[in-house]
């Protein structure tokens, strides 16, 4: 099991990584997700020992490596995933596979699995991006790894695959009973793939936790609005219940807030009917297809967002009544100064 | 980006290190002789001076009105077979000046072979006239391939928006255009000013009085001394040049979609007759002499041994270069103080022929078990050809992803594995190219060869001279055509590199 204690990596005097704990269990794919330069392809590199880390430790079953005593990455029995793909362009996929195995067999079962067979004998170079990707899964499945460092691995692919390929990622790595760490900008990706998601923000991990509860009851402010839509309605706190303009609502207090609390509202938690004593106006309003996504300006100078059927159409400056529909706890912070 | 999992200090420093030393031997051989006898200055130094420099300034003058306007026509003009004219075009560059000296001094001048044949009496060719369009019709190509680089780079809507905007096409090419493409003139000039600089055939067989011509007479004198003192002087002018040159500072633009222009008929037919004089002077007119002496003249005197000296010694050098090249190529990537060790071994190729054929003829004599040897002339070839394989390596080498070498690791390779069995594949290419590009500069190498081959080692380029000396110009015709034929295959060899090249670009813009 992969333990990563206080670990810290700095480039020169810049900090780029602080202070990181995790423990990675059986089996589970975890997402690290978080805005550009946020440290988490440095994490990947530190934990296959590409990159030096300038505190703490990491270790495995069999080895320990800390600052002063790296363990190099052939040694660390760990699985990578390119952005790039990284596929040695002079070898065919099987070669390319089977790189340092003695016999194909391994690589057989994930050539079939993957639906690589009929690509065996061809170059990386006659290969589409989704291909080449699953030739790099392949390759370091058939390798196995004690853990498997994913690092963007959809990102330089077409929308419409990232779609599918997530999933056979995920279906690859279950099967294979591998625990995998996987790094993305990409919140949804993060939330729909993940056993657990990591958020980061500036070296620091905010939030570990299921994808729910980091959606639902984030930690932070920051990790709220990186994961969704989040508007932000001021109201009083009493006893796991709220009052605000829209009424009262359940909630539940982050960072032990209490009193004065800004509750935490995604599109979807509220509701908007055409009304001319309504108690909100429309600031702007965008359509998305089968939704549309309006920006309500209500009493007390709030703007909140809400999410409805494309069938609701009011215009820009128009009145409507906005309500709280949402039955489960939404998170309270304590009110900003 | 950091160079970890590297250490601190590459295994390939020591050897860098060692080749870079070794490159700055010849300068240090030269202060220690010239400073034991010789006379600094004097008036004589001083014509020579004169005649150096206006060799140098002509040529490049020349180099820049032919090479620029060839530069536009092959980078934008879409003439029918653009390939074959650049290929022609570029030909010049491929063989050796001295080839053109030598046939260009025959064919002109009272009772020369154009007269011979025609009966047309034509100025003779010789002095700093015939110096300087010798000069120029084999290193123009330098100026328009530069050029040419750097107009493929540049994005075609800027001079669409000049002419939206009113500009005719020759006023936006002169105003937009080539004021963007300065850099890539210049440098494409100072290369000229180094290969004139150094050029020791063209002002020998023009007797045109250049340090390299007065250097190869006092060495024959016995003047020594006095030839290193001329050398450092020369070396002076070259260093001046390349500071120059690293001062020039490539402009990198957004690379975008190239400028076409299609010229009618009657423009394609004037194109091609101004075109014409050009190749029919550097190329056609020393094939057909050479032809002439063929078949005036026969085979006589020529022997199989002077090719079989030519390959062997080339290919010895061609070998230790690539060898050497390694780690000179991996230090320069790994870090700061390796690229500075690689830039002290380019150091080498600034250096004249004719001086490093001093400088080691001197260590010789110091040293009497390299004296006279074949080990001492592949030394000199090694010393001024390492930087075409060190380059051939590197940009290789550079080429390779960083993150193969890493996922090789992962998968559980030692480093030693990894640089086995994925960048030595990888980099297998560049080393041959590498060390074709020392092979074929050896073959064409005139003056070392001539002040250090041992005795009675007669190379295809010394039997050349040797001919031209003793004024039996027709034997010139088997070994003249075997180098043009080298030659050729070194142009090829180059243009694949350049057609690798573009073929990567285009790959890197549809990922």
């Amino acid at each position: 099991m992969l333990k990563v204690s206080n670990l810290s990596v700095r480039y020169g005097a810049t900090p780029v990584v602080k202070n990181l704990n995790l423990a990675l269990a059986e089996d589970e794919v975890l997402m690290l997700v978080g805005p550009t330069g946020c440290g988490k392809t440095t994490i990947l590199q530190a934990l296959a020992g590409l990159i030096p880390i300038s505190a703490g430790e990491i270790e495995l079953d069999r080895w320990r490596s800390t600052p002063d005593s790296a363990v190099p990455p052939e040694k660390r029995n760990v699985g990578m995933v390119f952005q790039d793909f990284a596929l040695f362009p002079h070898l065919t996929v099987e070669q390319n596979v089977c790189f340092r195995l003695g016999n194909t067999e391994p690589a057989d079962h994930w050539l079939k699995l993957l639906g690589l067979d009929s690509f065996r004998h061809a170059k990386p170079g006659r290969l589409s991006g989704g291909q080449k990707q699953r030739v790099a899964l392949a390759r370091t499945l058939a390798h196995e790894p004690a853990f498997i460092l994913l690092d963007e691995p959809l990102s330089n692919l077409d929308a419409a695959l990232k779609d599918s390929l997530r999933w056979e990622i995920r279906e690859a790595l279950k099967a294979a009973g591998i625990p995998a760490i996987w790094v993305t900008h990409d919140q949804e990706e993060a939330l729909s793939v993940g056993d657990r998601v990591g958020i980061l923000n500036g070296g620091v991990l905010e939030q570990l936790d299921t994808p729910e509860r980091c959606f639902s009851e984030p930690a932070s402010r920051f990790v709220a609005r990186f994961l969704g839509e989040a508007s932000f309605l001021p109201g009083e706190l009493q006893q796991s219940r709220v009052t605000t303009a829209l009424g009262p609502a359940p909630g539940i207090p982050i960072n032990g807030a209490a009193g004065e609390v800004d509750l935490l509202l995604r599109p979807d938690d509220l509701s908007l009917a055409p009304s001319t004593t309504g108690n909100g106006v429309i600031d702007w309003v965008r359509y998305e297809g089968s939704s549309r996504l309006y920006a309500v300006r209500i009493a007390g100078g709030a703007q909140l967002r809400v999410r409805t059927s494309h069938e609701v159409q009011v215009g820009r400056g128009d009145r409507v009544q906005m309500a709280i529909t949402t039955t489960h706890p939404l998170a309270a912070f304590p009110r900003e100064a | 980006m950091i160079n970890w999992p590297l250490p601190r200090w590459p295994g390939s420093y020591p050897l860098a290190l060692i080749t870079a030393l070794v490159g700055l031997m010849p300068v240090g051989v030269l202060i220690g002789l010239a400073s034991e006898e010789a006379q600094l200055f004097d008036a004589h130094n001083l014509k020579v001076l004169i005649n150096t420099l206006l060799l140098m300034v002509f040529t490049v003058l020349g180099s820049v009105l032919i090479g620029v306007p060839l530069a536009l026509l092959t980078a934008y003009v879409q003439m029918p077979w653009r390939k074959l004219w650049l290929v022609l075009l570029a030909a010049p560059l491929a063989i050796p000046s001295y080839i053109g000296a030598f046939t260009l001094y025959a064919a002109f001048g009272r009772g020369g072979e154009i007269e011979n044949l025609l009966g047309l009496p034509v100025p003779p060719m010789d002095g700093l006239v015939g110096a300087t369009v010798v000069m120029t019709l084999y290193s123009y190509p330098f100026v328009m391939l530069t050029t040419r680089a750097s107009l493929l780079s540049l994005d075609a809507s800027l001079v669409n928006a000049a002419r939206t905007l009113g500009m005719t096409l020759s006023e936006s090419i002169w105003r937009v255009v080539l004021p963007r493409v300065a850099t890539g003139i210049a440098a494409g000039g100072l290369l000229v000013a180094l290969y004139t600089l150094s050029d020791f055939g063209t002002p020998a067989i023009m007797r045109l009085d250049t340090f390299t011509r007065v250097i190869f007479v006092e060495y024959n004198a016995f003047g020594l001394s006095q030839a290193a003192m001329l050398s450092l002087q020369l070396m002076v002018i070259v260093g001046l040049v390349l500071f120059l040159e690293s001062r020039v500072r490539g402009n990198h633009e957004r690379p975008g979609r190239h400028l076409a222009l299609w010229p009618n008929r009657w423009q394609k037919l004037i194109i091609a007759v101004a075109v014409a004089p050009v190749t029919i002077l550097a190329i056609v007119l020393p094939l057909s002499v050479f032809g002439i002496w063929l078949l005036r003249e026969g085979t006589g005197g020529f022997q199989f041994s002077h090719a079989w000296n030519s390959v062997h010694a080339s290919f010895l050098a061609a070998l230790v270069a690539v060898v050497l090249a390694i780690p000179v190529a991996h230090a320069a990537i790994a870090g700061r103080a390796g690229r500075l060790m690689e830039r002290v071994t380019y150091f080498g190729f600034g250096v004249p022929g004719i001086v490093m054929g001093t400088a080691l003829v001197y260590l010789g004599l110091q040293l009497p078990f390299l004296y006279q040897t074949l080990g001492l002339l592949v030394l000199a070839y090694v010393l001024r050809f390492l930087p075409l394989a060190v380059g051939s390596v590197r940009a290789t080498a550079e080429g390779l992803d960083p993150s193969l070498v890493k996922a090789a690791r992962l998968l559980g390779a030692s480093p030693g594995e990894a640089f086995r069995r994925v960048t030595l594949p990888l980099t297998l290419r560049g080393m041959v190219a590498g060390a074709a590009l020392v092979f074929l500069e050896a073959m064409r190498e005139l003056p070392a060869t001539l002040m250090l081959g041992p005795t009675g080692f007669e190379t295809l380029a010394t039997y050349l001279w040797r001919v031209y000396e003793a004024g039996y110009f027709g034997r010139a015709a088997i070994p003249g055509l075997l180098l043009v034929l080298m030659s050729a295959l070194g142009l090829a060899l180059m243009l694949s590199g350049e057609r690798r090249a573009e073929f990567d670009v285009t790959e890197n813009h549809h990922s």
